[in-house]
């Protein structure tokens, strides 16, 4: 491969060729342009200084790696973990899509890739084998070619569903690769100590890109791009499996309070002077106070008490909540959390216990032993039971949250009981899993609620980012 | 050029080679991003988690460039009288008592202000150093944002204004690395203004080979059995995983004591040199004490 070859980071021969025959070079300044302004869709804030240091970067470095090429356009362009997640996705497909672009432009086509013919059920069984074992090994241009392979054969005999995410993980599955080991498989199979799982991902993002690749060449144009910023999921309604993207939002949540407490104390001027100390450091210049000490002004950390409603239509949304709390517990003076359904109990020490997400998630439902006979939420007798059970504990510097969707299912709502509770609390906040508009909509009573408390809608991880910001801003005790 | 220092890389392989040379293993960002940094002297900042040899980096470097290392520990409250420059009170009053009364003011003014009394920190004296230095500033996500804002003035334009002196102007341009354990987002003008650097938990053969080189004493199976276990125990969701330099300290524990495997037993006595949290030891007892053969299965 010749160093001209390099510039845009072919990944295969063929590729190699396709960029040959155009004139890339020439419109390299114009590409890494395109690359800033593609990241700053993303939100990664690339800003001119930092085109400035990668044209710079890009100087000293020679251009046939493709990892040194990335590596020193990310060390200019993506400045955090995030930022280069985002990057090398960007990247990946920045450049990917380039070689496709030209391909389709010049009216290059795979060869031959369409029609395998129907294959017998062994060669079907000896091509499962082949992959498994390349998989096995990690061997990366066996997976690719394998990949094209295996999306010629099975893509054709079903229909394909055009959402690609679908169609990698039926052909996965008709393979039978799993991470996990499959003992009843015969011992030649390679598959039955379980594949390991960094390949799997691997090969998962081959069938992937490989599949991308036949829509292009099929329609013609490019996809259009998936917006990379996950935060505006809504929060999960169903039961949830995805730890890692749990672990992330509250990775990101607790970087950005961490920051919060340093901003909050910032904006405070006004510090006593502590005379003691500065008679002390006066000593240095002969009893004359020429450096004033002042005491140190330590923003007060909230008590929290959470109560979060577990019945069928809010489960997951109350658990993810009362993780991302508790993942942040140290950031609280103190926290005691419970959960209700007709009955309230608490659920501190499961916290504590578990790390496991999904086995909090099932301790709750079932030890919780909040559910009567029917199930349905009463929020009246709630209300009762909790103030019995923290009627000491609640002063003014105490934060009450209450996670629920205030559907009482016609029972008495108790907002008397409610504006005690709120009364003995310094603040109390409601969150809402559901949009405003359906609020008092039926048998919910929010209303009746809403005028003791703070009340936020709260249906989307950005919503409860943001209320627990406003949560842990700290809490300025009024003189009283 | 001073004699000590070495000439400046000239690849990125060439960086690679002297900090192996040195005792520091690079990854292979680290090695390019160290190359970029020295070439267009513009700082660089690396984040990672505590203990993957982000302080480690800044000595090798020092070492391998043969340049003196400057180093700015970093902590809250930390301000500019200790981090910059600060006026010796008690020497300057005390010339002020010692001078008769009768000499003029213009006289003693002009004494009192000058270099003598100038106590220098570290920033001062990386940017006023007559040989060339590499300047680290440690721990920067302990310091608040007042601080990192008046850093932006020394490490964009390496210059020092003091009022009653002057401007201080680098003569030699240092090179510059900042550390960050992740604790919090440093403001976008810092970061606009540096390489960015994420040093990670090394990989199997990575790990392996760093544990050779501080133990090369330790056997070969024995060696990759503990890296193997590391891996294990940071695939955990503990509250502080193990890092490189605590595999070291264990490698190092492994060898005094003799051990001729990694099996259950030893690994119970000896989990306390790499887990360091009360409710870390019982996961990891748990999980990975299991995965590891008891001594009676050892034929």
């Amino acid at each position: 491969m010749s160093p001209d070859d390099g510039i845009l980071a072919p990944v295969s021969q063929h590729d190699a060729d396709v960029l040959a025959r155009g004139s890339e070079l020439e419109r390299l300044p114009a590409r890494i342009l395109e690359l800033g302004e593609e990241l700053r869709r993303e939100g990664v804030a690339v800003g001119t200084s930092e085109m400035l240091d990668a044209f710079e970067v890009l100087r000293e470095i020679p251009w046939t790696s493709q990892e040194d090429f990335r590596e020193a356009l990310a060390a200019t362009l993506a400045k955090s973990q995030e930022d280069r997640r985002i990057f090398e996705l960007v990247f990946e497909r920045f450049f990917f899509r380039a070689v496709e672009i030209a391909a389709s432009r010049e009216g290059i086509r795979e060869d031959g890739q369409g029609s395998l013919g129907e294959l017998s059920e062994e060669e079907l069984e000896e091509l499962r084998m082949q992959i498994a074992a390349a998989v096995r090994d990690g061997a990366e241009g066996a997976m690719r070619d394998l990949a094209r392979m295996a999306i010629a054969a099975f893509a054709r005999r079903q229909e394909g569903s055009g959402v690609i995410g679908v169609d990698v993980q039926r052909i996965r599955r008709t393979l039978g690769l799993r991470a996990e080991p499959q003992p009843d498989l015969p011992p030649a199979d390679p598959r039955r100590e379980g594949l390991p799982r960094e390949a799997l991902r691997r090969f998962e993002a081959l069938l992937r890109r490989e599949l991308e690749r036949a829509q292009i060449e099929r329609t013609g144009t490019l996809p259009p791009s998936r917006p990379l910023g996950e935060l505006d999921r809504a929060l999960p309604s169903g039961p949830l499996a995805d730890l890692a993207a749990v672990h992330r939002v509250v990775a990101q949540l607790r970087r950005r309070l961490a920051t919060q407490g340093l901003q909050a104390r910032g904006h405070r001027r006004h510090a006593h002077v502590d005379v003691r100390r500065t008679m002390r450091a006066s000593l240095q210049t002969g009893g004359v106070p020429v450096v004033l000490k002042f005491r140190p002004r330590r923003p007060k950390r909230p008590e929290i008490y959470v109560l979060c409603d577990v019945s069928t239509s809010v489960t997951s949304a109350s658990v993810f909540f009362l993780s991302v709390l508790h993942a942040l517990h140290d950031t609280f003076r103190k926290m005691r959390s419970f959960v209700f359904i007709e009955r309230i109990s608490e659920v501190t020490d499961i916290f504590e216990h578990e790390r496991n997400f999904k086995a909090v998630s099932e301790r709750i439902s079932s030890d919780a032993g909040v559910a009567d006979i029917s199930g349905y939420t009463d929020y009246g007798r709630v209300w009762s039971e909790f103030l019995v059970q923290v009627e000491d504990d609640l002063h003014p510097r105490a934060t009450v949250i209450v996670l629920g969707d205030a559907r009482t299912n016609g029972r008495d709502p108790r907002a008397d009981v409610f504006a005690q509770i709120a009364a003995r609390a310094g603040r109390t906040f409601w969150l809402n899993p559901e949009p405003r508009l359906y609020w008092n909509y039926g048998d919910s009573v929010i209303a009746a609620y809403e005028q003791y408390c703070t009340a936020f809608e709260c249906w989307t991880t950005a919503q409860l980012e943001d209320f627990v910001r406003a949560l842990t801003r700290p809490v300025i005790a009024a003189a009283r | 050029m001073p004699a000590s220092e070495s000439p400046a890389p000239a690849s990125v392989a060439d960086v690679a080679a002297g900090l192996r040379g040195v005792g520091y293993l690079p990854g292979e960002s680290t090695a390019l991003v160290s190359f970029l940094a020295t070439r267009l002297g513009k700082p660089v900042l690396v984040e990672g988690p505590a203990g993957v040899g982000k302080t480690e980096l800044a000595k090798a470097l020092a070492s391998y460039l043969g340049r003196e290392l400057v180093r700015l520990q970093c902590y809250e409250g930390l301000d500019e009288a200790k981090a910059l420059y600060e006026w010796n009170y008690r020497k300057q009053l005390l010339r002020i008592q010692a001078e008769a009364s009768d000499t003029g003011w213009e006289a003693v003014q002009e004494d009192i202000f000058g270099e003598e009394f100038l106590l220098a920190r570290p920033l001062m004296s990386a940017i006023a150093s007559e040989e060339p230095v590499v300047l680290l500033i440690d721990e920067i996500d302990k310091t608040d944002q007042e601080f990192e804002a008046m850093l932006l003035e020394v490490l964009s334009d390496f210059q020092i204004s003091i009022p009653e002196l002057g401007r201080v102007q680098s003569r030699t341009h240092p090179v510059v690395l900042l550390t960050s354990n992740n604790s919090r987002e440093l403001t976008e003008a810092l970061k606009r203004r540096c390489l960015y650097l994420w040093l990670d938990y090394p990989e199997l053969e990575h790990e392996l080979e760093i544990v050779r080189l501080h133990t090369p004493d330790l056997h070969e199976a024995i060696a990759r059995r503990l890296v193997e276990v590391i891996g294990m125990v940071r695939e955990l969701d503990l509250k502080k995983p193990p890092s490189i330099a605590e595999s070291i300290d264990w490698a190092r524990a492994l060898l005094l004591l003799g051990v001729k495997d990694i099996d259950a037993d030893t690994f119970t006595e000896t989990m306390s040199v790499i887990v360091k949290h009360r409710a870390d030891m019982d996961v990891v007892a748990e999980r990975v004490g299991l995965k590891l053969r008891s001594p009676a299965d050892v034929a």
